[in-house]
């Protein structure tokens, strides 16, 4: 293949990566905004959307569209449950430290891992794409689902993007963020809010997980990789800014699917991580984010 | 904080020590096996708790200290064919280079910020061992042969592959660590560092140059942690990635919070309990992470100065 094709070819990868790590991000990124906590266990929330998402469409069966539009229904549903149950019984019981609050969701962590591992089993295992058409450009055919998964991924940002801006949710969320006891004295009942944005914040990427699924599988140790990268989002973007996380998925999505496409993938994760640590080192507010107050 | 008398201080700490090298004669083989590895693991968790129980930061990378004794002194023996004097000084060196540089950019952030940047530069070191598998053997691992583990002396060589040579220099490297961290702990600089801990501006404002202190603590600890991993290397003769990984970052962290942050010998109650927890449950079921990850919720929820720590409050106040 020629180099342009090629190029665009690891564009289209890198679109696709990019646009299920910005759903994934989102999510961290709106629990450390609103909450203030780090969610050591938001990888094991994507992990179980996936495996969630092919025990929902195994036990459907029938066409693979019905088990998929199933697995979009229920999964998240069921991951959010999840969080919100994990929220409540520890979480709010630690009153939300910082560093109580990572060891516990590192614990959360392990605890997940190894349920899905005793009850899902050590296998890979596919999703069937709802449908299988492909696209076929002059220079080589592309999987249509994997262009859905890049429109879903909008719709779903634009929506969330929506619901924070545009309704009485979001303002209250926002509230929130911005000062948590003068939003308790303006009868905002902060717990709940809090709840609610952990949920949400699962749900966010128990989505994607349920999207990338049929590109590729459902194992138990795939929640690793998208929490990394979610990190290296978020703080790129800006701890807490939803705009700085947004142009942060794009960017780091769209070069981590070209640069692995022409160098050695360890390598490119590798030099990413060093450049992260090091943003965080010198611009600690991110790229985007403005100075903590 | 009333003082407390040294001398039954040091020989809490000697009994300890002297414990311990009893139970060499008395442990039944399997058991006389499993000792060193908890002991070096200890140390580990001594050099981690250094930094966390004492002087309040808490990371989520001291993996990459471990790794880095583990390698340094790994990959001298098995490229370079050091000796294990020379190997085990190679990889404190690493060590202190390594918790150097880290430290001094690292400690530039604080809380949150802090914790995922080392979490960040452990992962950088375990990719890199990783890619550059033609040296390291990647996710293989490296077994190091038996005739490269004799520690010669001159006057005496001891082969640290036999079982009670291995269990007396795993003893003697914790009661080395484990007398530096009580006498680090009792010194002015300690103080400082609990200071630190307690309230940073407040030791800033009455004149300590808290930078330093807080660089001296991470590069202490990162070469005790590098001790460990030498020492790991050269008794067990495996030098492999996963010590590199973010699950040895958490479970130091695991073991101070169950013996007691900011105590000298929660460490190795703390390694002890869990080895023996887990140790226990795996012959029952493969579902150990579990176990740790119940333990860790518990632990936070539950008993957050860990098992010293509680003992402590009821019983010997001053217990270090």
């Amino acid at each position: 293949m020629a180099f342009g094709p090629h190029l665009l070819l690891a564009v289209l990868e890198g679109l696709v990566s990019a646009a299920v790590l910005a759903l994934t991000a989102l999510g961290l990124s709106l629990v450390f905004g609103v909450m203030r906590i780090v969610n050591v266990a938001h990888g094991e929330f994507f992990m179980l959307g996936a495996v969630l998402a092919w025990a929902v469409s195994n036990a459907l069966g029938g066409h693979p569209a019905l088990g998929f539009a199933g697995a979009l229904l229920v999964a998240p549903l069921l991951v959010g449950a999840a969080a919100w149950l994990s929220e409540r019984l520890v979480l709010r019981r630690l009153n939300y430290e910082p560093e109580a609050t990572i060891v516990a969701t590192i614990g959360l962590l392990y605890i997940i891992q190894q349920l899905a591992l005793s009850f899902y089993g050590p296998e890979a295992r596919p999703v069937a794409p709802p449908f299988s058409y492909r696209i076929l450009l002059p220079w080589f055919g592309y999987s249509g689902y994997k262009l859905f998964v890049v429109a879903a991924s909008a719709a779903i940002l634009l929506g969330a993007w929506l619901v924070l801006t545009r309704t009485r949710i979001g303002l209250v969320m926002r509230a929130t963020q911005y000062d948590r006891e003068i939003a308790q004295a303006f009868a905002i009942p902060v717990d709940r809010v809090y709840a609610g944005v952990f949920a949400l914040g699962a749900v966010l990427a128990a989505l994607a997980a349920v999207l990338i699924v049929p590109i590729s599988q459902a194992h138990y140790l795939m929640g690793q990789d998208p929490l990394l990268m979610s990190f290296i989002v978020v703080i790129i973007g800006g701890l807490g800014s939803l705009r700085g996380t947004m142009v942060a998925a794009l960017l780091i999505g769209l070069s981590d699917g070209i640069v692995s496409m022409f160098f050695s993938p360890t390598l490119a994760r590798m030099i990413a991580t060093l450049l992260v640590a090091l943003v965080l080192v010198f611009r600690p507010q991110g790229l985007f984010g403005t100075a903590p107050r | 904080m009333n003082e407390t008398p040294p001398a039954r201080l040091y020989g809490l700490h000697l009994a300890v020590v002297l414990a311990l090298f009893g139970l060499n004669f008395v442990l039944p083989d399997y058991h006389q096996g499993l000792f060193p590895r908890i002991m070096v693991l200890a140390t580990f968790a001594m050099g981690y708790n250094l930094l966390f129980g004492y002087c309040g930061l808490l990371s989520l990378g001291h993996a990459m200290f471990f790794a880095a004794g583990l390698y340094g002194a790994g990959l001298a023996v098995a490229h370079l064919g050091w000796a294990v004097p020379a190997a085990f000084a190679a990889g404190l060196a690493c060590g202190a280079l390594l918790s150097l540089a880290v430290g001094v950019l690292a400690l530039r952030t604080s809380g949150v910020a802090f914790m995922i940047v080392t979490m960040m530069f452990s992962q950088v070191l375990a990719l890199a061992i990783l890619y550059f598998a033609p040296w390291t053997g990647g996710d293989q691992g490296l077994v190091l042969p038996q005739q490269a583990r004799v520690l010669n002396l001159g006057f005496a060589a001891f082969d640290l592959t036999h079982p009670a040579v291995r269990y007396m220099a795993a003893l003697f490297l914790f009661a080395v660590v484990l007398l530096v961290t009580l006498a680090i702990v009792r010194s002015p600089w300690g103080r400082v560092l609990v200071a630190i801990r307690e309230n940073e501006e407040r030791t800033r404002m009455l004149g300590y140059d808290t930078f330093a202190s807080k660089l001296a603590a991470v590069v202490v600890s990162g070469v005790v942690c590098a001790a460990a991993g030498a020492a790991w290397a050269l008794l067990f003769g495996y030098v492999g990635a996963n010590f590199a990984s973010v699950q040895y970052s958490i479970l130091p962290l695991l073991w101070v919070l169950m013996g007691g942050a900011a105590t000298t010998l929660g460490p190795l109650v703390g390694t002890l309990a869990m080895y023996y927890v887990i140790d226990i449950a795996s012959s029952h079921t493969s579902a150990w992470l579990l176990i740790v990850g119940v333990a860790l919720v518990l632990l936070v929820l539950f008993f957050p100065k860990g098992i010293l720590g509680a003992l402590r409050r009821r019983w010997p106040g001053w217990l270090p």
